[in-house]
């Protein structure tokens, strides 16, 4: 860890900045936060930003290049004319409306995934970390699924449940609660030794309480930290899954479907593999600086680690 | 030291026991009958009971672990359903473009990434330092296929330097080999890159604040002598860790990797077992790379001893 940064970091708190205020300052929490804003925007107005419905094809407009005009057959059979900003692909549907509408899957599937991933980590590691005879057989259960490259372990657990987007986020989310559990059982053990936790245990406090209203309470930090990062993987990780074939279903646009579909004209047409790809990778890259940047502000400790 | 590798090696046990139950339970509470599938469609019922017998299938759970246990530990994986081969078989086919792009991918990766994560600690906040940093957050963001894809269309399509697609085995060449290997091993170091030499970074960082390196510098050694013999040498520990670890992400950018470049290794394998259910592959493919990386992750532990003397345990 950088020293200028950590004694930047005690001035501040010296200063007693609020974390609001310390957020607001750090750069990269700014740059991420933005571009993830814009991003969000851009999900729920998908409708209104000069798109289409994204499952239109029609069969004259294949193949188009960016830019080039044609026709798309609305789902009341209406002829229409229609710009393809980003061109089309190999049915004929407008790549710049699945990009768009892949916006609102990707976040969807990111943020189900790190709240899900979340819970289920929380539970278990304040289970592990508070009720000691659980600690051994779990942690040994969560070293053995951590063994599991995470990707495979997705792949197949969602060629057994078949693809949806439930199966694909609750997959997704399997392969990271070990972390969060681990996450979660060393800052109990740590804070368990804590003079309030000691006190409320000897006013007699009853353990759910003490789990969940002294100790939950101080492992926030670290867990929004830990939560945004899990959002950018499980974006990477639907991506990557829906683009092998393994993910959702072909019909729903994402952006691993789109290139998914793109990657056999990928020589002749690869804007059908650009665009999706630019997305994807600048969403993830928002994320992740953004959890780089609460990190910094939120979690000196954690920083000082990494 | 002896009791330390011992106690090591016993707690891989229990690790890879329950690697075992988890691919095993996953794949029996998976619907369908692999009994059924086994005999295929024209089978009459006798027929699928003589093999659900044959394979155990009728047996407890428990008993069930037992024989697929045993059955492991003599190399049997049972047989494929899609391939209709023996899956030891089929893992012998497809190992060798796996181990040579994994092992190539280590390679360039640690070449790359150790002297990038030295030379940023040593200039500590400059632009060299900066410019790492915002390559690490890039390299960790740019999914594996979308980089595979601009590298095809850069240096494959544009500049010509190496074949689009395709694996050509060791025995066609090693030239031949390696021309194909090349472009997948770069597409799949650039993360493991940005992964090391974060670790690098911090961790030479650390050991340049430490007494011994200013003594070091005092005496007047040469500073590439103080960053490499006293620095480095102090921070191996966590760089091996990290790049015992980053064997999981290796393994998941195998899968990815060898989709998009077309080689036939068992990455490519496990896709398309997945998409034809083909469940006994998966199985196999799944517990093998799962083994390997908890052994790895063992001798990266063990490795400590040599790297740390101060570690006696």
């Amino acid at each position: 860890m950088d020293p200028q940064a950590l004694s930047v970091e005690s001035a501040n708190i010296a200063r007693h900045e609020s974390a609001w205020q310390r957020l607001h300052r750090h750069w990269s929490v700014r740059i991420g936060g933005v571009v993830l804003a814009l991003l969000v925007l851009t999900a729920l107005a998908a409708p209104w930003l000069g798109t289409v419905d994204p499952t239109l094809f029609d069969a004259a407009s294949r193949d188009l290049r960016p830019g080039q005009s044609g026709e798309i057959t609305t789902l009341d059979g209406e002829m229409i004319k229609h710009r393809f900003l980003m061109g089309s692909d190999s049915f004929g549907r407008d790549i710049y409306s699945r990009v768009i509408y892949g916006t609102r899957v990707s976040l969807l599937v990111g943020i189900a995934t790190a709240l899900l991933a979340l819970a289920f980590g929380i539970l278990l590691g304040l289970s592990a970390g508070y009720l000691r005879w659980l600690d051994g057989p779990l942690m040994r259960v969560m070293d053995g699924l951590m063994a599991i490259p995470a990707i495979l372990l997705a792949i197949t657990l969602v060629a057994m449940w078949r693809a949806s987007l439930i199966t694909v986020v609750v997959a997704i989310a399997i392969t990271e609660v070990p972390r969060v559990t681990r996450l979660v059982r060393s800052l109990v053990l740590s804070i368990r030794e804590e003079p309030y936790v000691e006190a409320a245990v000897s006013l007699g406090t009853p353990t759910l309480k003490i789990m969940f209203g002294h100790i939950l309470p101080n492992c926030i930090a670290p867990l929004i930290v830990q939560g945004t990062y899990i959002c950018a993987s499980a974006i990477l990780v639907e991506a990557i899954l829906s683009f092998l074939g393994v993910g959702l279903p072909p019909d729903i646009p994402t952006w691993g479907n789109i290139m998914a579909e793109g990657r056999v004209q990928f020589m002749a047409y690869p804007h059908n593999l650009f665009f999706p790809g630019v997305f994807l990778a600048l969403t993830v890259l928002a994320v992740n600086i953004l959890g780089d940047g609460l990190r910094d502000t939120l979690d000196p400790r954690m920083a000082r680690r990494v | 030291m002896y009791t330390f590798i011992a106690r090591r090696l016993l707690s891989t046990i229990p690790v890879l026991l329950v690697v075992a139950v988890l691919i095993f339970l996953m794949l029996r509470l998976t619907p369908g009958d692999p009994a059924a599938i086994l005999a295929g469609d024209a089978a009459s019922s006798e027929q699928i009971a003589e093999i659900r017998k044959s394979l155990g299938l009728d047996r407890s759970i428990p008993v069930q672990f037992g024989i697929w246990a045993g059955n492991l530990l003599q190399g049997e994986f049972g047989r494929s359903y899609f391939y209709k081969m023996e899956v030891t078989q089929l893992i012998a086919q497809r190992i060798e473009p796996t181990l040579a792009l994994a092992t190539l991918t280590i390679l360039i990766a640690v070449v790359v990434s150790v002297p990038l994560g030295v030379i940023a600690a040593w200039r500590f906040g400059g632009w060299f330092d900066r410019a790492l940093m915002g390559f690490s957050v890039l390299g960790f963001s740019l999914p594996v296929f979308v980089l595979a894809y601009l590298l095809i269309w850069l240096v494959s399509l544009k500049l010509g330097w190496f074949p689009v697609q395709g694996y050509k085995r060791l025995a066609e060449g090693f030239w031949p080999f390696l021309h194909h290997l090349v472009l997948p091993a770069i597409t799949l170091s650039v993360i493991y890159i940005a992964l090391i030499a974060r670790v690098t970074r911090a961790s030479v960082l650390e050991a340049l604040g430490e007494d011994y390196i200013r003594t070091a510098r005092a005496k007047g050694l040469p500073e590439a002598r103080v960053l490499v013999r006293h620095a480095l040498a102090n921070a191996a520990v966590p760089i091996a860790t990290v790049i015992g670890i980053g064997i999981a992400l290796l393994i998941g950018g195998v899968v990815v990797t060898e989709s998009v470049y077309a080689i036939p290794g068992l990455g490519r394998l496990t896709v398309d077992a997945v998409l034809a259910r083909d469940f006994p592959t998966v199985q196999a493919v799944i517990l093998l790379f799962s083994f390997a990386y908890v052994v790895v992750n063992l001798l990266v532990d063990l490795s400590y001893v040599v790297f740390d003397p101060r570690i006696r345990y």
